[in-house]
């Protein structure tokens, strides 16, 4: 124990992540502004797939009222999401609407009209974490709908379940937002850190470790020093850890090498290294969904960008349309070249203003062509920057070779599956070559044969199912026929024993 | 010594004869790689080769009267391996007859059901081969994606022609980005291979 307090005051005890970047953080646009809230849009949509897993399933129609917080979508199997109304209002449409998605394809969401006053339908009942078994937390997180907020947006109750499976120790709290722009998770640490420690409590509670570590990194003192003065969540001690400001510190594995030193196997989870890691915002909404039963129905979404007229951090509803967020923020100044959900290095470009914020958004940013590096492919002159450059140990330009081959096993074999899609190779090339970007497509294209391959698979179980099926219905049929055919001819022989029986003179015919 | 090496030799001379003659005699087909081929194929049944069936078209494979390319549900990725175990050559060159240009653009294909003109028939329904046909009599019958193998079985027997074959709509969870084009690509492949 007295080892671990001491850890926390000795920078050497923080352990190299290999690799990396050290991109222009441009975090001042944001960073100082308080997190505000927004008028009521004209419209929300919710997109019933805002997580990892099955879509949810919509319980409302056309031309319900629903009321703030009622539960508007169900979750469908295990690893799925609940779905609350961010306010009330009248569904009007039960549909396909675009999603925040670069690929802009429909997706199916409830679309709600909002009646202006946000009227709270009953809330869940409020739940004492400090006497709630730990299931029961993990069951209120799950009929809260919360996910991770951090932008993988897996449900937070499946991994606050973790605690049978595997023997855990730590939780650790990520708030370190390496992504360039995004200021959201530091403004709540430093506004809202009470909340957010007692939201590490009681998720400290539900997986039943002592130990709580919050990552910051070191371009974010405030927030640090705003964890430090609430370092007890419901009674557990919180250490707060300052890591370099390095991407992509934030990604789970390398921050859980960064503070315990320990490397997550390759294609495993961080819990069978007994830790697991939840992002800053989930905790608040853990402590919010708990201490005062409130759904997860808002986010906190960094609004930025050169082309952004007032970057802001705004507390925006879920479903909220891109359009009503940059327009509370004084709307675009020119023509941005890019539009971005999420950060710059891993966000998703979008082209549709109309669509709408989800769980997992926790940026929109609008960049002006003065902030995009685009300029022509070169051809790879082998200086290995990329290789220094990865985080997970591979060797990107091997990799792009073998996939512009269209050698996409060989691609795998040497280690395509382990790359996290951060996006350090392309940034750090020279000759500007788009190595992540086919990484991704890769990774898509083996995930497809893989799907298709199953499909075959059951298809031909399907096949198989069904000529049993009619071979034993032939079958049936055939014993029916033959049984039949027993029976009459047994009729028959009766009937000619009763006639042979009777010396009558029907014998004669 | 030499009468006993003499009789040794010439009685393995003469068994080697005799197996020699038994092996031409009693001789039978190699064993035949219609199993083989028929694992690879769909195993739908569907009927879209014009074969009796998946072990039809094996058959048919393995004997060299049909093309490798005979499995429109199985596409490209079946051809292929259709090639390799009768070891055509395919793809790159004419030699086994089996030009894979043309199935290189195959997309999945599913059918679809315009319910207004859907009489409830169940003719589709009961000639699906993997039962992906939803429906009852006189009710509207639609078709389960998933299960659907595009086989066109179910195009040709339904009477007003209500059955449509389209190629399957992208959803998100199957969408990925195109592969970016790299002008200088033609470099590394080389080096790599």
């Amino acid at each position: 124990m007295i080892r671990f307090s001491l850890s926390g005051l000795k920078p050497s005890t923080l352990f190299r992540v290999r690799g990396g970047v050290h991109p222009e953080t441009r975090k001042f646009l944001s960073a100082g502004s308080a997190i505000e809230a927004m008028a009521l849009p004209a419209l929300i949509r919710v997109p019933l797939q805002q997580h990892i897993g099955a879509p949810a399933e919509p319980l409302v129609k056309q031309g319900d009222l629903v009321l703030k917080g009622q539960l508007i979508g169900r979750a469908r199997g295990p690893v799925s999401a609940n779905l609350h109304a961010p306010t009330s209002g009248k569904v009007i449409a039960v549909g396909h609407f675009p999603a925040p998605h670069p690929s802009g394809l429909p997706v199916p969401t409830i679309t709600l009209r909002p009646d202006g006053e946000d009227r709270w339908g009953p809330r869940l009942p409020r739940l004492r974490p400090e006497d709630a078994a730990p299931e029961e937390i993990a069951a209120r997180v799950a009929e809260a709908g919360i996910v991770g907020m951090g932008g993988a947006t897996f449900p937070a109750a499946v991994k606050l379940n973790l605690r049978g499976k595997y023997p855990l120790h730590t939780l650790i709290l990520n708030a370190a937002e390496c992504e360039p722009y995004l200021t959201c998770d530091d403004r709540l640490l430093r506004e809202h850190a009470e909340e957010v420690a007692d939201g590490a409590g009681i998720m400290a509670r539900a997986l039943g470790v002592a130990r709580i570590i919050v990552v910051v990194e070191s371009n974010k003192p405030e927030a640090a020093s705003a964890m430090r003065r609430h370092n007890l969540g419901m009674g557990y001690p919180i250490e707060v850890k300052v890591v370099p400001t390095q991407y992509p510190m934030g990604s789970e594995k390398h921050m859980v090498k960064a503070v315990t030193g320990q490397e997550t196997p390759a294609r495993a989870l961080t819990a069978e290294l007994g830790i697991v890691v939840h992002n800053a915002a989930t905790a608040h909404a853990v402590h919010l969904a708990v201490r005062y039963g409130e759904p997860l129905i808002s986010r906190v979404v960094t609004v930025s960008g050169r082309g952004i007229a007032r970057p802001a951090n705004v507390r925006a509803l879920i479903g909220t349309p891109v359009a009503d967020l940059i327009a509370h923020c004084g709307g675009l100044s020119g023509e941005p070249e890019k539009l971005l959900l999420g950060g710059p290095m891993m966000g998703q470009p979008i082209a549709n203003l109309r669509v709408p914020i989800v769980k997992g958004t926790n940026g929109v940013l609008a960049l002006s062509p003065s902030e995009t590096h685009r300029s022509a492919a070169m051809p790879c002159i082998r200086c290995g920057s990329c290789v220094q450059a990865c985080p997970c140990g591979l060797t990107p330009f091997e990799l792009n070779a073998r996939i512009q081959a269209d050698d996409l096993e060989g691609a795998a074999e040497v280690g395509l599956l382990d790359c996290v899609s951060c996006g350090c190779c392309s940034f750090i090339c020279p000759s500007n070559i788009a190595l992540v970007q086919g990484f991704n497509f890769a990774k898509g294209r083996l995930a497809e044969k893989q799907a298709r391959k199953h499909q075959q698979e059951e298809t031909k179980r399907l096949a198989a199912a069904r000529s049993a099926r009619e071979e034993a219905l032939a079958e049936a049929k055939r014993a029916a026929m033959a049984k039949r055919k027993a029976e009459m001819a047994a009729k028959k022989a009766r009937e000619a024993a009763e006639a042979a029986a009777q010396p009558d003179g029907e014998v004669v015919k | 010594m030499i009468t006993a090496a003499a009789s040794m030799s010439a009685l393995g001379l003469g068994l080697g004869l005799l197996l020699g003659a038994a092996a031409r005699k009693f001789h039978v087909e190699t064993p035949p790689i219609v199993d083989e081929l028929e694992a690879l194929l769909p195993g739908t049944n569907c009927g879209q080769c014009g074969f009796a069936g998946c072990r039809g078209a094996a058959e048919a494979v393995a004997e060299g009267t049909a093309p490798v390319t005979l499995c429109p549900p199985g596409g490209r990725d079946v051809a292929l391996q259709l090639a390799e175990v009768t070891g055509s050559d395919c793809g790159c060159g004419a030699a086994g007859g089996a030009d894979l240009s043309g199935m290189a653009e195959a997309e999945p294909m599913i059918a679809f059901i315009f319910e207004d003109h859907c009489t409830g028939c169940t003719k589709c329904f009961k000639r699906c081969p993997t039962d992906a046909i939803v429906g009852a009599a006189k009710q509207i019958h639609t078709v389960i994606w998933d299960a659907c193998i595009g086989c066109d079985a179910c195009v040709e027997v339904c009477p007003t022609e209500a059955i449509l074959l389209r190629r399957k709509p992208r959803t998100l969870q199957g969408w990925y980005w195109e592969k970016p084009a790299q002008p200088f690509a033609t470099r590394g492949t080389e080096a790599v291979s």
